[in-house]
């Protein structure tokens, strides 16, 4: 009967990766110091049942890969290995290459096996280093079955014969082992043909006869053509909780050596006048040899020449992005209270129901209270499906501990990471796709924040310094603060470069928070040398561009030489947004609340026109770019006079722009709906919404409605009121 | 007309997409006095004309989109992307939602025409090959021609029509 | 009548794998995910065969298996440790806390049932 194990490689890779997960924050919690007794032991048993499982799942080179790290941590976990940097490196190191591996798997494509090579080597440096030099007396791993060494009785094995003498005597306590004797015998009966005589010498009265104990002793002759091991095996288990001697049977068909000077035939009882000289148990079944450092971890399973490593970083990718549209894990109290929300909505429409049936307007405000209740409990229900799909941000913070580990050692820097407001939750989506500009925040704190641990010391700050995440709610958002205790941001500095990109004059007195805010500005780096750790091209302006695509937004406070704190902002969730409605012409459109900066009535001498008909506006201090929707989008024209229109400021990625609009409508929450999916990518509209009366009405998206003006406009940058 | 656009989606509602000659139901429309149809398979519903809202930079063939129980969906003026006349939406005017069926992805969208007739069977052995016809339509959007009741009828590639042009997705490389 | 076999290891894929292989040979079969939930479990209803792995959480197969034989209905209970581990001190462990017996993994399906058989006979 073949099973089919696939259904289950599945939730062993799951398993996996979470165990993964457990080795790395272990190891790391190991390799500070503030882990506890538990943990080197989690971090054993996590590498001993992928080991297992990879095993069972025929995933061969993961469990040869992970049986040395097991070994490792078996002498770690025993005391007989003291728990070294180095060797917390290599298994760290050993956790990514898992971590391929299993993807391979997962994509059911073979393993790049360069990469589990090397470390595979390093690893058996390790295991080899500080004495401890056995590599474990496990077999290799394609025997699945236990297999006892035949200890030198070179005589009798291969051969066939014609039989065997066995002398088995159980130890009084062997029935407690749950063995049973006529299960063993029964097993041998099974080999050939079987002629067996019980010694009850050692039976008791029945007084003295307990029965849960064993007193009593066959001698089985087993006649076949039966290989010895075949008859070892069935004692496997009771070797060390009996007295047992196998010997040949010799032509004649006596026992050879049988001590036994009284042998009857058949079962009968034997009544026997000498005690047997017993062999001790122990000259068959030996315990098991400890196997001499075989090099049975060379890379002999490999059936697969080494894949190229391109594929890794693309299966990488595609396992990031294969979160969308995936599968979410959700908590089954979440599960009930979106059950009750609905039994109540389910009440409220029957009620409305019946009030419909006999509806008269004395009952009016009974209706009134009846469409109340609807609307909190369908809102209810809105907020309970929208946490279904929320996930405490503990999971995009849990890279980061690796992170800075490795990071700050690369860097010769000493710091610390603090994490806190890990259960603060926020949607699986805007999740994953928040992780990268995170990254790149918490690079950059460790790469120009912290300063070397002698730069720290000289400025009479702790060596270590100290990188801190926080995340929590807000209104209806959530706050996620990067901050450290490091340098600071250098204020001259982004404000000569400032000069030079031509953002800001010599002559002006900018207040610092805009000078600092300077950093969003694109090819804004201020590093002598752009260094490879924050990365080159992927700048603090992609990070604010990603977070404005989320709906949110960064802001950054600094204190030279005390800290810098990165501020980020995101909507709880993605599908709803909340909306100024504003009228353009005969259109609704809807402008993302958290893009507009002020709505101003427009007054008819702020206007001036530049070159191309282009105009702007004088806000304050700052000349404005005007966008007129109906040209942008080649609508028909608005029929209202600028001069009595109105401008909703918006922030942009070089500067404000004022987009002009009839009139201010209603704010409110909206559901966005894809545009996409049944039509295709509009420049300028983020999606669209329907409104209470049915119709649709489209979203703006500012970044692409600012990108669609210019190329409608010449190229125009905001300078200052002279 | 209410009564026939009731009529067709009831038969819709009733169509059994597993026996054979569903296969070859057509749905037939008009359009400035000329009978075209299209794959009864591929229609999700019928509905007059509301009001639409405009999709900024769009072709002037697209009208806009519209609410359809809670999906947003695109709306074409098949007159305007024939390049026939334009004529003024009344009552009558009817809007006939397909599932289009495309490279990239399906897409669900509205068209409209002049008025629905009845729905009838076409087979394949009936559809003639056309011959390429000067102007008006593309030879890509005509599948065939057929004769039904002394009426010629031309049956359409909704999938080419609706993927055409400005309609068309870019594919993801 | 079917045998009942309480499977215990904390790795759920091999959990499900043992437990869907068992329940196919028409066994009745529960499990448990480490040494306490097993004793728990086992202290609920009587189990012809117990299967355990050694390395678990909580309470570990060792300690598991002279738990049961602690209980007087499981003094003669077969035990079977499922372990990766061929090495002779395990082994001797689980003896002397009073294991019938080992299978050794990486097991097959087949394999196990050829030697859950073997026991419950």
């Amino acid at each position: 009967m073949t099973i089919d194990l696939s259904q289950f490689k599945q939730t062993f890779l799951e398993e996996s990766d979470e165990g993964l997960d457990v080795l790395e924050s272990g190891l790391l919690s190991l390799d500070s110091g503030t882990a506890d007794d538990d943990v080197i032991h989690a971090v054993f048993r996590a590498a001993h049942s992928i080991k297992g499982g990879a095993g069972t799942f025929g995933l061969m080179e993961i469990a040869d890969f992970t049986h040395i790290m097991e070994t490792l941590l078996d002498e770690m976990r025993d005391g007989r290995r003291e728990i070294l940097k180095k060797d917390i490196n290599v298994l760290l190191t050993s956790v990514d290459v898992l971590r391929e591996m299993l993807e391979a798997a997962a994509d059911d494509v073979p393993p790049s096996m360069e990469r589990t090579l090397e470390v595979k080597k390093e690893l058996e440096e390790a295991l080899n280093d500080n004495g401890s030099a056995q590599i474990s007396d496990q077999a290799p791993l394609e025997e699945s079955e236990d297999t006892q060494s035949l200890n030198g009785d070179m005589v009798e094995s291969g051969e066939a014969f014609k039989g065997w003498s066995i002398f088995f005597k159980p130890m009084e306590h062997m029935l407690r082992t749950g063995n049973d004797t006529v299960r063993i015998i029964r097993e041998l009966d099974e080999l050939g043909a079987m002629e067996l005589t019980v010694d009850l010498e050692n039976l008791p009265d029945f007084e003295h006869f307990d029965p849960e104990l064993s007193y009593l002793a066959w001698n089985i002759k087993l006649i076949g053509d039966i290989e010895k091991s075949q008859i070892e095996e069935i004692f496997e288990w009771v070797d060390e909780d009996c007295e047992l001697n196998i010997e040949t049977l010799g032509e004649e068909g006596n026992a050879v050596e049988m001590a036994s000077s009284a042998e009857q035939p058949e079962q009968e009882v034997s009544e026997e006048q000498q005690p047997v000289p017993q062999k001790e148990g122990g000259a068959v079944a030996t315990p098991e040899v400890e196997l001499a450092p075989v090099s049975t971890l060379e890379p002999v399973a490999e059936k697969v020449p080494a894949a190229t490593t391109p594929g890794v970083e693309k299966r990488k990718e595609k396992r990031k992005s294969s979160g969308e549209g995936g599968s979410i894990r959700v908590g089954t109290d979440k599960v009930d209270t979106l059950i009750n929300m609905v039994g109540e909505l389910v009440i409220t429409q029957s009620m409305l129901s019946q009030m419909g049936d006999e509806f008269s307007m004395e009952r009016l405000e009974a209706l009134r209270e009846g469409l109340a209740q609807l609307e909190r409990n369908t809102r209810e229900l809105q907020e309970s499906v929208m946490r279904i799909r929320m996930l405490p941000i503990s999971f995009s913070f849990q890279r980061f501990p690796r992170l800075v580990h490795d990071l700050s050692q690369k860097m010769d820097k000493k710091i610390e990471l603090k994490l806190t407001g890990e259960q603060t939750e926020l949607d699986k989506t805007v999740m994953e796709k928040i992780g990268d500009p995170l990254v790149h925040l918490v690079r950059n704190s460790l790469d120009h924040g912290i300063e070397s641990p002698d730069q720290r010391i000289a400025a009479g700050k702790p060596e270590v310094g100290v990188i801190q995440l926080n995340a929590y709610h807000q209104g209806g958002y959530i706050v996620i603060e990067i901050s450290d205790d490091g340098a600071g941001l250098p204020r001259d500095k982004l404000l000569s470069k400032a000069i030079t990109q031509g953002l800001a004059s010599e002559h002006e007195k900018i207040p610092d928070e805009k000078i600092y805010d300077f950093i969003f500005h694109p090819g804004f780096s201020t590093a002598e040398q752009v260094s490879d750790i924050s990365g080159r091209g992927v700048g603090m302006d992609v990070v604010r561009r990603n977070i404005k695509e989320l709906g949110g937004n960064v802001e950054v406070t600094t204190d030279p030489g005390k800290g810098t704190t990165f501020t980020i902002r995101l909507p709880l969730t993605l599908a709803i947004l909340d909306g100024q409605l504003v009228k353009v012409g005969k259109e609704i459109y809807i402008i993302p609340l958290v893009s507009i900066i002020e709505s101003i009535e427009i007054e008819a001498d702020k206007i001036s026109s530049i070159a191309g008909g282009n105009e702007v506006y004088q806000l304050r201090d700052e000349y404005l770019p005007l966008i007129h929707l109906d040209q942008v989008f080649r609508m028909e024209p608005r029929e209202l006079r600028l001069q009595d229109s109105l401008m909703i400021v918006v922030e942009g990625d070089s500067g404000k722009v004022g987009i002009v609009v009839d009139d201010l409508l209603s704010q409110q929450q909206v559901v966005i709906k894809s545009l996409e999916s049944n039509y295709k990518r509009v420049e300028g509209i983020s999606g669209a919404t329907i409104l209470g009366d049915g119709t649709v009405a489209l979203i703006l998206d500012m970044a692409g409605l600012i990108a669609l003006s210019n190329n409608e406009m010449d190229e125009y940058r905001p300078r200052a009121a002279s | 007309m209410n009564d026939m656009i009731e009529d067709i989606n009831d038969k819709l509602g009733e169509l059994d997409f597993l026996s054979d000659s569903s296969n070859e139901q057509h749905l037939t429309f008009e359009l400035e006095g000329e009978s075209y149809a299209i794959d009864i398979l591929r229609v999700q519903e019928i509905k007059g004309w509301n009001k639409v809202t405009s999709i900024p930079n769009s072709p002037p063939y697209v009208e806009g989109v519209i609410n359809l129980r809670g999906v947003i969906v695109p709306i074409v003026d098949l007159r305007k992307r024939f390049g026939m006349p334009e004529v003024l939406y009344t009552k009558t005017t009817v809007v006939i939602v397909m599932k289009v069926y495309g490279e990239v992805h399906d897409r669900t969208m509205g068209i409209i025409v002049d008025s629905v007739s009845d729905v009838c069977n076409i087979s394949k052995d009936m559809i003639k090959p056309a011959p390429v016809m000067r102007g008006v339509i593309s030879n890509d959007f005509v599948q065939g021609l057929t004769t039904v009741n002394d009426r010629m009828i031309i049956i359409v590639n909704i999938d080419e029509l609706l993927n055409s042009g400005e309609l068309a997705l870019e594919k993801v490389s | 009548m079917s045998k009942r076999i309480l499977a215990v290891d904390d790795s759920t894929s091999m959990r499900q794998m043992v437990v869907f292989t068992l329940k196919g040979a028409g066994y009745m079969v529960q499990e448990a995910a480490d040494g306490q939930q097993a004793l728990d479990v086992a202290k609920t209803s009587q189990f012809d065969l117990v299967l355990s792995d050694v390395n678990m959480p909580v309470m570990d197969g060792i300690q598991l298996i002279r738990e049961l034989r602690a209980l007087p209905n499981y003094k003669f209970t077969p035990i079977l440790m499922l372990t990766t581990e061929a090495g002779a001190a395990k082994k001797m462990e689980g003896k002397q806390a009073g294991a019938t017996g080992w299978i050794v993994k990486p097991f097959n399906p087949d394999q196990l049932l050829a030697t859950v058989a073997r026991v419950l006979r």
